[in-house]
């Protein structure tokens, strides 16, 4: 049903040797481990990651503040960072979003137009990397466990981030997926949407904490890091000590026994 | 009027006081989730076919925007058209425009009472009110505009003008502003209240009023949807029917109503069909019995002409009002219509009401949105709303003085030097791997003085306290324990 | 300048590109129903039934007989018909020998009886232009004879549908008898009687137009009701 359709394993999507990694800004700050989550698990796969240290933010918060100037600049300072041909994995869905559908846009007309689009073709969100690239069977290592899985609405609008997500889930042996009220809704925090409309935000996000919480599900999962912050930041300030989340990357390095 | 109302002349200006308002209104919270978890279920299962859907959602859309391409020439032809088929036509650049001409038409038989079907643009140009002040009664016919009406309200929904209200509401509004009725709160018994005490109204008035869903300039007829039979009222029975409509409803054919009524209806409440669709394209003919022996259109702009000069933003009027993107909307869910405080809510009124109003007076609502991309998904003529959202904020942001070719009304009206002074540092931080990786170095050495109050932010979560070191550090790290 | 020229002026000013053209007839040839004659009676029932529409199946001659007892089940004391024309003829030999029903016509202009119209006429008869399988929906185009208010202001509309004329979607329907060619006055499409969900999203039928829909839909020769019967 949906235009670009990550869900069914793309053919002719070669699995490549090497990859480039774009931890993107949130992670990088505020969630880092995640972000070594990932790599480790890709390296795990035998794969060679590269982390180009000159890194910073794909442009999305000014991007979407209607600041276009600002974030052209900070996207322009990442287009040479990926001189070979390698897939560019970004392990939160919204940023890749932007990277694969908006940097096109927010290039049209200028002089890196086709840098931007040729880029833009090599992004890869991880947990679509993880499933139609690489086939990633997990061998489950862990306790049995309930997880719910939350998706964030760039992610699962432009990149179908939801059905993939759930496949990895669902390939783990002893983990149960369940399904929270009103999954598909978003999570309320929009960049500066959560800071222009803290009461509206608020309202959204103790609802998805609260369907969360009450799914059943011991944890919960998501491949995006603004959400993650989002959920997790109102749970801590309701004072929340049990129910959390964590992004897919460090759940499936988890269950599959490569973190200690 | 109520007093929420009478405030200022611009309630959207007050959106975020509103929508605090709303938020803390929990019947509203619950009757509105109920209302919309409804709606996006009916919509869901009147598109049991996928494939079908987006070739018709393509369809429509390509059937907007070919109308759109040709839209002066097409008014030109529905004018031409209509005057053939002996209706006028009637043009107005502006609200007040409008008005005067509806009013004019009414005065000139000395009418003094109008029987109203559902037009949202009659409620942007608050004809009733005019009209009112001048001495002609007008009552809206639609079950849920005349309860709002009695209420003294406006609509909160473009559809479902009293989907805020519960039957209890109800039950004690008839009761109170309706002369010996008893309460009751069974829904038949409401609706068979408000059909006798309308009944009276059409025989009695003097003019029917109506809005025009599309508008065909192949036939010169004028298409009206409903279920209520309210609008073939309105349209029948009083002697003159003056329909108003916004220039962007006019289509080139005939045939392309047939999907666009069907798109419009299955998104809007997940009916194949309503009960009625009225297509007009005289007034009585000679040796004919009954309806209006004058009809008349009027054609508003009221902004629809900015919109319309640049390229991107005219996709905004591919709009065919059907309500979607209100009902999956997740800010519209929780704080109801009224709190935008513009005749058209939701992502639809955060796109269309800037044309109308400036951004002057709407600069909150193209940020009242997380982009979340809900509503471009259901718009059955595939608005790119979220695209629209961010070139509105890319206008609010853009400082007043700068010449750009389409300027819009209220350009840099969210301006604020404090705001681009933060981006353009941001810029300079994030736009410089030297500069980002001192950043990333002092942030995360700095931990200690996250402050505890982060804007809006620390409203609703922890402060964002960023990690003991950086993505950036931990990888250079791990590389150097690799060598 | 008046507005008008203002407006056309902003309008024919702005950038504008060559637009695609769509493709309506291509869609509703990929999409629209396949259904035989059977098929397509039964769902177009299906539909009407769905919104509470009464279907009675009927025979080009035992339809006057059926409108009749109809009638007799309910309580209405006067029917507005057409008697000038032919089913009109029909109906009125039918339905005059009920002592409890007047039987009235529209011979005068509307304003000079509106009262009696909305006040006192309890039913109206008229005929149907064609049906539309896939909505279930009829189509009128009022006229002199069966002007647009007999199908709207009285309680209980009868409705006579030849339902040979059931074309499978609105867009056959419209290009097949060629509406672009030519309007009438005024052209309906009517789905049900007249409904509303305004208050708390309850279903309410009866809102301003008729509260009951009663079809005589006329069967040709070789069908029988019979084969219509599992159309919910
Ligand atoms: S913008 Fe799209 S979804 Fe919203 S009312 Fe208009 S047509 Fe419907």
């Amino acid at each position: 049903m949906q235009p670009n359709s990550a869900a069914t394993p793309a053919a002719g999507r070669v699995r490549p040797t090497d990859v480039y990694f774009f931890g993107t800004c949130l992670l990088d700050l505020f969630l880092p481990e995640a972000g070594m989550d990932a790599i480790t698990l890709l390296e795990n796969l035998g794969l060679r990651v590269h982390f180009p240290q000159a890194q910073s933010c794909c442009g999305q918060p000014a991007y979407t503040s209607g600041h276009p100037n600002e974030a052209r600049a900070v996207a322009r300072a990442q287009l040479g960072l990926f001189p070979n041909d390698w897939p560019i994995v970004v392990p939160s869905g919204s940023c890749g979003g932007m990277m694969k559908h908006h940097w096109p846009r927010l290039f049209a007309g200028e002089p890196e137009q086709a840098l931007a689009e040729a880029l833009a073709a090599r992004v890869v969100e991880l947990s679509d990397f993880l499933l139609n690239v690489l086939d990633f069977h997990p061998q489950d290592r862990g306790l049995p466990t309930r997880v719910a899985v939350h998706t964030s609405c760039g992610a699962r609008r432009e990149m179908n981030v939801h059905v993939t997500s759930w496949a990895l889930v669902d390939r783990l042996g002893n983990v149960e997926r369940v399904v929270h009220d009103h999954e598909s809704e978003c999570c309320g925090f929009g960049g500066t949407f959560s800071v222009k409309h803290a009461d509206i935000a608020g309202a959204m996000v103790t609802d998805k904490a609260a369907s969360l919480q009450h799914s059943g599900a011991l944890e919960f999962v998501t491949a995006d890091a603004g959400c993650l912050l989002n959920i997790n930041g109102k749970l801590a300030k309701d004072g929340e000590r049990v129910f959390a989340g964590k992004h897919l990357a460090t759940f499936l390095l988890e269950r599959t026994g490569g973190k200690a | 009027m109520s007093e929420q109302q009478t405030i200022t002349l611009y309630p959207s200006r007050q959106f975020k006081d509103n929508a605090r308002a709303a938020l803390k209104d929990g019947e509203l919270r619950q009757s509105l989730r109920t209302a919309m978890d409804y709606l996006m279920a009916k919509r869901l299962s009147a598109f049991s076919d996928g494939d079908e859907l987006e070739t018709l959602r393509t369809l429509g859309e390509t059937i907007r925007q070919r109308c759109l391409a040709k839209l002066p020439e097409l008014l030109e032809k529905l004018e031409a058209q209509l005057t053939a088929n002996g209706v006028q036509v009637h043009w107005a650049e502006t609200t007040e425009q409008a008005n005067e001409i509806i009013h004019g038409l009414i005065a000139r038989r000395g009418g003094t009472l109008a029987v109203k079907g559902k037009s949202m643009v009659s409620e942007e140009t608050e004809l009733n009110h005019y009209l009112e002040a001048r001495g002609v009664t007008a009552v809206e016919s639609d079950m849920g505009e005349y309860i709002v009406q009695l209420a003294g309200e406006k609509p909160t929904h473009i559809i479902m003008p009293a989907i805020h209200k519960t039957k209890a509401h109800i039950a004690q509004l008839f009761h109170d502003k309706l002369p010996d009725t008893p309460y009751t709160e069974d829904v038949d018994s409401l609706i068979r209240i408000g059909r006798n005490a309308l009944r009276d109204l059409y025989l009695k008035a003097d003019v029917g009023l109506s809005g025009v869903n599309f508008a065909v300039a192949e036939t010169g007829t004028l298409c009206l949807v409903e279920n209520e039979g309210n609008g073939r009222m309105c349209t029948t029975v009083p002697d003159m029917h003056i329909a108003i409509t916004g220039i962007e409803k006019v289509v080139e054919k005939l045939t392309d109503v047939v999907p666009l009524y069907s798109l419009l209806t299955r998104s809007a409440i997940g009916q194949p069909i309503t009960t009625y669709f009225n297509m007009i394209s005289s007034p009585r003919k000679p040796g004919e019995k009954d309806g209006p022996r004058e009809v008349h259109l009027v054609l508003l702009d009221n902004g629809r002409s900015q919109a319309y000069a640049d390229e991107q933003l005219r996709k905004t009027l591919q709009c065919i009002r059907c309500g979607a993107c209100m009902n999956h909307c997740p800010v519209y869910t929780r704080i109801g219509g009224h709190a935008y405080g513009t005749t058209y809510p939701g992502p639809i009124g955060e796109i269309i009401s800037p044309h109308m109003l400036g951004l002057e007076n709407t600069k909150d609502l193209p940020t009242a949105s997380s982009l979340c991309g809900a509503c471009g998904e259901v718009c059955p003529v595939k608005i790119p709303i979220p695209e629209m959202l961010m070139r509105l904020r890319e206008e609010e942001q853009r400082p007043a003085g700068e010449v750009v070719a389409h300027p819009l009304r209220g350009q840099g009206a969210a301006h604020t030097g404090k705001e681009a002074l933060a981006w353009r540092t941001w810029r300079g931080l994030f736009g410089q791997p030297g500069a980002y990786k001192l950043f990333g170095w002092a942030a995360t050495r700095l931990r200690g003085l996250t402050p505890p109050g982060q804007l809006g932010w620390t409203q609703n979560h922890v402060p964002l306290k960023p990690a003991a070191k950086t993505l950036h550090q931990l990888v250079r790290e791990r590389d150097a324990a690799r060598r | 300048m008046s507005a008008r020229d203002n407006i056309l002026a902003k309008l024919r000013n702005a950038p504008r590109s060559a637009p695609v053209e769509p493709d309506v007839a291509a869609h509703f040839e990929r999409f629209g129903p396949r259904w035989n004659e059977v098929e397509a009676l039964r769902h177009w029932a299906t539909m009407m039934r769905s919104v509470k529409t009464d279907i009675v199946w009927c025979t080009e001659s035992d339809w006057p007989q059926r409108l009749a007892e109809q009638v007799k089940a309910r309580p209405i004391r006067s029917l507005l018909l057409a008697r000038q024309t032919p089913h009109g003829a029909l109906a009125h030999t039918a339905l005059e020998h009920n002592p409890l029903l007047q039987l009235k016509t529209f011979d005068r202009m509307v304003d000079d009886w509106k009262d009696e119209l909305f006040n006192d006429t309890d039913a109206a008869f008229t005929v149907v232009r064609c049906g539309i399988a896939a909505t279930g929906t009829l189509v009128l185009w009022p006229d002199a004879d069966e002007p647009r208010t007999m199908s709207l202001v009285p309680p209980t509309h009868f409705a006579l549908f030849d339902t040979r004329t059931l074309h499978a979607d609105f867009h056959t329907a419209m290009t097949s008898e060629a509406w672009p060619n030519g309007m009438p006055t005024n052209a309906l499409l009517v789905s049900g009687p007249s409904k509303t969900a305004d208050i708390q999203l309850t279903l309410a039928y009866g809102a301003h137009g008729p509260r009951d829909l009663v079809v005589l839909a006329v069967l040709p020769p070789h069908l029988s009701a019979d084969q219509l019967k599992d159309a919910a």
